[in-house]
């Protein structure tokens, strides 16, 4: 491919730097009707308008020039950047665990790009250890890319390509996995493969950042510090989710990929553990389970793996006054499961009935799962609910409702059998339903109250 | 070396670069020692909200007032360059736990960087705008928002958001012109509360608030230039009225080199009064470091084979407790002795006013490795308290030679190998060249080593953002509500001659203006005029005797009635407390109650005999200066506003001299 010369550059701006013959990379002075300019072209962010040229001036800042004040530009040199991040050797050593990381798309280490202003991941080992190289005190590491896409672009592929790769690596004596993945969606990733990889003998850990590891204030390095120590030392030898337990840079949780969910937009502590308490934290150095009854880690290799999924799975948000056709178009698209996230209890309108009943006609498989999205769905409560579990709506406890969608596709991947797919449903894998909520299994606590307020005071967040 | 000798030594070196107090330091001073200097001062601006949240802007708490706490830490990234910034690499080496106090109040979770930024404030950029636009600089034509990194914690993000507005422009001075490189547009940072070890704590209250940063080419050849400039740009922010006054509001950073030296950053210099001494004392001290450099090239043959040799001091070596000594070992921290080969006479090497080499080891230390002060001691003490004389034993346990110098320092043991890195890495910085740095600024002049001074490699784009273009229609709205051109103003005033004292106040109160009708429409002598505002009516509303709802147009009126009583500008300095007292003065009335009699010079020369013998009876002095000013002191209501004083003094001693 011939090199592009005007990268990111379009419509009249392109006119312009083709006219005085000026590149992306070369260091320009641009008279402009509001004075002169200097600096070196930069590439423009596809997704910007066409008005503007982008030249880093001296002091290192960017700066935009509106092309209708372009009286002359000449180019003076020409110098591209070369950036990457500086790739040390990985020093490997005897007596620290192995661990591999499978690389989705999320950024762990990164660098920007130009084009875009988006953000380019490290990923090889020597990149991982030019960035973090803290990540050489706790194991050794091996690292596959299995693909590059953003977290809201995972599905049932990649989660079936990823149980495939962990039955290798675990076969192949591994002593832990990470997966660095996007954080939008790394609860359904977690849910989804604690279905497709049961029993396994080594920690399993999803990690991600809420802020981009090209800030110093990244959540990224952390993380990933917090992950090898859990894949490679940690005794729980579950698919887990490790992010920030606090705000602040103390420590990270270990959560059950079942019942684990992003609960706020940016917050790095986004990820809580709902209805229960998490299974453990991570330090530097340090796993501490919270929960005693988690799978041990094991020297044999017989793990399960089952990537099944059926795609003819979706998701219905229950709002008042919801019209029958809404449901009814979900059968006429041939999905084959639905999990409704019902109100309260677990509860929807009357007028979604006749379609509930088709549905239960035509072997559509109906579950129930909560808006609220701590506490039981309980149909028996109020008549409405009894009405609907007659309709064959199958409550699904405190499962979660993502949890809910990963699971039936993964059920229906297996069989047709409804009864059958009721049975694997309805049998927990991993604590997707739990028999008892604990009282310290909802928190979620109001400021304003002293008492609260003398909390947070005095607790880091 | 003895106490005596080391403070010889001071003396000497402090002689040898030829440092002169800023009193006695001449222009040929700074032009010998290259004196080079620029600035960027940081300007508040009065708005509602902070730049890119919606947190109120300007209101500030105690340290303790805070609901909540955040803990963050640093880590360096890599620019676009594909390089890591040296600050950057410093900072991480210290190791610092920042914890964040946040106030519900004044911060919300933008601040502690859990929310990315929301759109900026767009009152703040027209304020940037408006004042660039006064700068008469070149504005761009798209604002992009920049990530400047900031390791040291002040901003929980780990960077500034910060934008240039303008390019290039120029400070009309009285001689000279100082070049502007940049305006910026950008968030304020945290304020310290403490930092003590590894531990730096903050709060968030100014954090997020706008701020316009304004920065000069190094353009400045005095210390008196540099304060000159720093006035200039103060006027030019205030002259919008759009920006924060007050303690903090604004704060300068000065950057200084001499020849042959390094730009080296003095940060948040509060008041522009200091700034000459901090500019004056860095240059010399850049000075005093290339002599160090001259002298340890000749001790030191070969750089590249040069080593410390250090020795742990423990328990057992009871010899060497000396009493910081032990203190420390009872503290539980280890202590270290280094040998410095071919450093003698550096330690105590003059660097600033009571201040010599060994402070720099001290200060980065501290800064650093996080080693609290006091946190060594050395061979070339020249303080009162010493152990000098314990030396000797050392440099021998150390296999010294006499050319060398010894330190002992002391810390937690995880901290010593920075320690020694840190000194190891300043003496081979002092054989090459004035480090990069920034550096604190103290009421006395002086100053401490801060961090590392930060480059280019250290600003990113913000990816949180979009670019905001500034259209030509814009800037038009914007330019036609400018105060009227700071740049002509500077100029009048300079050409007419009036006091530099005076500028900054009738810049700020719009007085030019006034003065320029004043001199042109009624024909009188600017600079008097100009006097006669900027200093006695000055004074007048700084005692707060200008009457409520006084307009500066009575000044006019005030010289168009002088002019229509064809009076002199003298009668108006007597004239001034009357006027002011109402807002609408009736001049005649004034002059009236002032017992104003005016008489010609004929009437008066007749009398002057008659005054001095009158001052002879009634005086002890009979000089006849003393003579004089009384005559002209009781002739003064008869001649001011008619005759020039110095006339009808020349007069009047012509008289008495006949006599």
């Amino acid at each position: 491919m011939a090199e592009d010369f005007f990268q990111g550059y379009k419509g009249e701006a392109l006119a312009v730097l083709k006219k005085y013959n000026v590149r992306v990379w070369g260091q320009a002075d641009i008279e402009t009707t509001r004075g002169l300019f200097k600096g070196t072209v930069l590439p423009r962010a596809e997704n910007n308008d066409d008005l503007h040229i982008v030249i880093k001036i001296e002091s290192g800042y960017n700066v935009g020039i509106d092309i209708t004040t372009v009286i002359r530009m000449t180019e003076t040199g020409y110098k591209k950047a070369n950036y990457q991040i500086p790739e040390k050797e990985f020093p490997y050593s005897d007596d620290k665990p192995t661990v591999k990381l499978l690389g989705t798309g999320g950024t762990i280490a990164s660098r920007l790009d130009y084009r875009t202003g988006a953000v380019i991941p490290a990923f090889s080992p020597g990149e991982l250890y030019g960035a973090v190289p803290e990540l050489a005190d706790v194991c050794n590491i091996h690292t596959e890319k299995l693909f590059g896409v953003f977290s809201e672009n995972m599905g049932p592929d990649q989660y079936m390509t990823l149980a495939k790769a962990i039955g290798k690596e675990i076969a192949g004596g591994i002593d832990g996995i990470v997966i660095g993945h996007g954080t939008d969606t790394l609860h359904h990733t977690a849910a989804a493969l604690s279905f497709m990889v049961q029993n396994p003998p080594v920690p399993i850990i999803l990690v991600g950042s809420q802020r981009s590891s090209d800030r110093p204030s990244s959540d990224a390095a952390l993380n990933l510090i917090h992950a090898t120590t859990a894949a490679g030392h940690g005794d729980i030898a579950e698919v887990m989710v490790c992010m920030f337990g606090p705000t602040s840079d103390e420590y990270g949780f270990l959560h059950r990929g079942t019942r684990v969910r992003k609960m706020h937009s940016s917050y790095r502590s986004t990820f809580r553990t709902i209805g229960d308490i998490p299974v453990a934290t991570v330090r530097r150095g340090e796993v501490k389970p919270m929960k005693p009854d988690y799978n041990p880690r094991r020297k044999d290799r017989d793990v399960t793996i089952k990537p099944y999924f059926n795609e003819n799975v979706t998701m219905i948000y229950f709002y008042p006054h919801m019209k029958v056709e809404m449901f009814h178009s979900l059968i006429d698209m041939g999905y084959k499961g639905i999990i409704i996230v019902g109100t309260g209890l677990g509860h929807v309108n009357r007028e979604l009935y006749p379609a509930l009943e088709r549905a239960q006609k035509e072997n559509v498989a109906v579950y129930m799962t909560l808006q609220t999205i701590w506490g039981y769905v309980h149909m028996f409560v109020y008549e409405t609910g009894r009405d609907m579990m007659a309709k064959g709506v199958i409550p699904l406890g405190n499962m979660l409702p993502e949890v809910a969608w990963a699971k039936l596709g993964w059920a229906l991947g297996q069989t047709d059998d409804l009864e059958e797919v009721r049975k694997i449903m309805l049998t927990p894998v991993n604590e997707e339903i739990t028999e008892r909520e604990p009282y310290n299994g909802y928190l979620v606590y109001q400021g304003g109250v002293p008492e609260v307020e003398e909390f947070i005071r005095r607790v880091h967040k | 070396m003895t106490r005596t000798d080391a403070l010889k030594n001071y003396e000497k070196t402090r002689e040898e670069i030829g440092y002169a107090s800023r009193k006695e330091a001449t222009l040929n001073d700074y032009k010998r020692i290259g004196f080079k200097s620029g600035l960027e001062v940081h300007q508040q601006l009065k708005t509602k909200s902070k730049l890119f949240c919606r947190c109120p802007a300007g209101i500030f708490h105690g340290h303790d007032e805070y609901d909540a706490e955040v803990i963050r830490h640093m880590r360096p990234t890599l620019s676009e360059m594909g390089v890591y910034d040296g600050t950057a690499l410093m900072e991480f080496r210290t190791r610092k736990e920042i914890t964040y106090r946040l106030n519900n109040h004044t911060a919300c979770t933008y601040e502690v960087d859990d929310t990315p930024p929301f759109p900026i404030d767009h009152e703040a950029l027209e304020v940037a705008i408006s004042i660039a636009l006064a700068a008469k600089m070149n504005i761009v034509g798209e604002v992009h928002i920049t990530r400047k990194q900031y390791l040291d914690g002040s901003i929980p993000t780990g960077f500034q958001r910060s934008a240039i507005i303008s390019v290039e422009g120029e400070l009309p001075l009285k001689n000279k012109k100082v070049r502007l490189i940049q305006l910026s547009l950008e968030e304020d940072s945290c304020r310290e509360v403490s930092d003590i070890g590894h531990k730096r704590i903050y709060k968030t209250d100014r954090l997020g608030m706008p701020l316009i940063e304004t920065v000069t080419y190094p353009d400045c050849l005095t210390p008196a230039e540099l304060a000159e400039a720093a006035e200039y740009i103060r006027f030019l922010n205030r002259s919008t009225g759009l920006v924060r006054t007050g303690m903090g509001a604004a704060r300068e950073d000065v950057n200084v080199s001499c020849e042959g030296g390094n730009r080296v950053e003095i940060k948040g210099v509060a008041h522009i009064k200091w700034i000459p001494e901090l500019s004056h004392n860095e240059a010399f001290r850049q000075y005093a470091l290339l002599n160090i450099r001259g002298r340890l090239q000749k001790m030191i043959a070969d750089p590249v084979a040069w080593k410390l040799k250090t020795r742990e001091i423990t328990e057992t070596d009871s010899q060497f407790h000396f009493a910081p000594v032990r203190l420390a070992l009872d503290r539980g921290e280890k202590v270290m002795a280094l040998n410095l080969p071919g450093c003698r006479g550096i330690l105590s090497h003059f660097t600033q006013p009571e201040h010599v080499f060994a402070d720099e080891l001290s200060d980065r230390l501290k800064v650093i490795a996080c080693i609290e002060k006091p946190n060594m001691i050395h061979s070339e003490e020249i303080g009162e308290k010493n152990f000098n004389n314990l030396f000797p034993e050392v440099a021998i346990w150390l296999s010294a030679t006499p050319d060398d110098a010894q330190v002992i320092f002391w810390g937690p043991a995880e901290d010593i190998p920075t320690a020694i890195e840190t000194i190891d890495e300043r003496i081979r910085l002092a054989l090459t060249e004035v480090p990069n740095e920034t550096r604190k600024a103290f009421e006395d002049g002086t100053t401490m080593f801060e961090r590392v001074l930060p480059g280019r490699d250290r600003m990113y784009p913000d990816t949180d953002s979009q670019p905001i273009p500034v259209t030509t229609e814009m800037l038009e709205r914007l330019g036609r509500n400018l105060p009227a051109d700071i740049a002509t103003r500077f100029r009048q005033m300079n050409d007419w001659g009036i006091p530099a004292d005076a500028w900054h106040y009738l810049l700020s109160k719009n007085l030019v203006g006034v003065i320029e009708r004043i001199g042109d429409e009624l024909g009188f002598d600017h600079r008097e005029v100009g006097i006669l505002v900027g200093h006695r009516f000055r004074s007048l509303e700084g005692r707060g005797r200008v009457a409520k709802g006084f307009s500066y147009e009575r000044l006019y009126d005030l010289f168009a009635f002088l002019r229509r009583e064809e009076l002199l500008p003298p009668v108006a300095r007597i004239m001034l407390p009357g006027v002011v007292s109402s807002p609408d003065p009736d001049f005649k009335q004034i002059l009236t109650d002032l017992g104003y009699a005016p008489a010609s010079l004929t009437e008066i020369k007749s009398g002057v005999k008659e005054l001095a013998r009158k001052f002879e009876e009634i005086s002890y002095n009979c000089s006849s200066t003393a003579s004089i000013d009384w005559v002209m002191g009781q002739l003064r209501m008869k001649a001011i506003g008619k005759l020039r004083m110095s006339e009808v003094r020349k007069e009047v001693s012509e008289i008495l001299a006949v006599k």
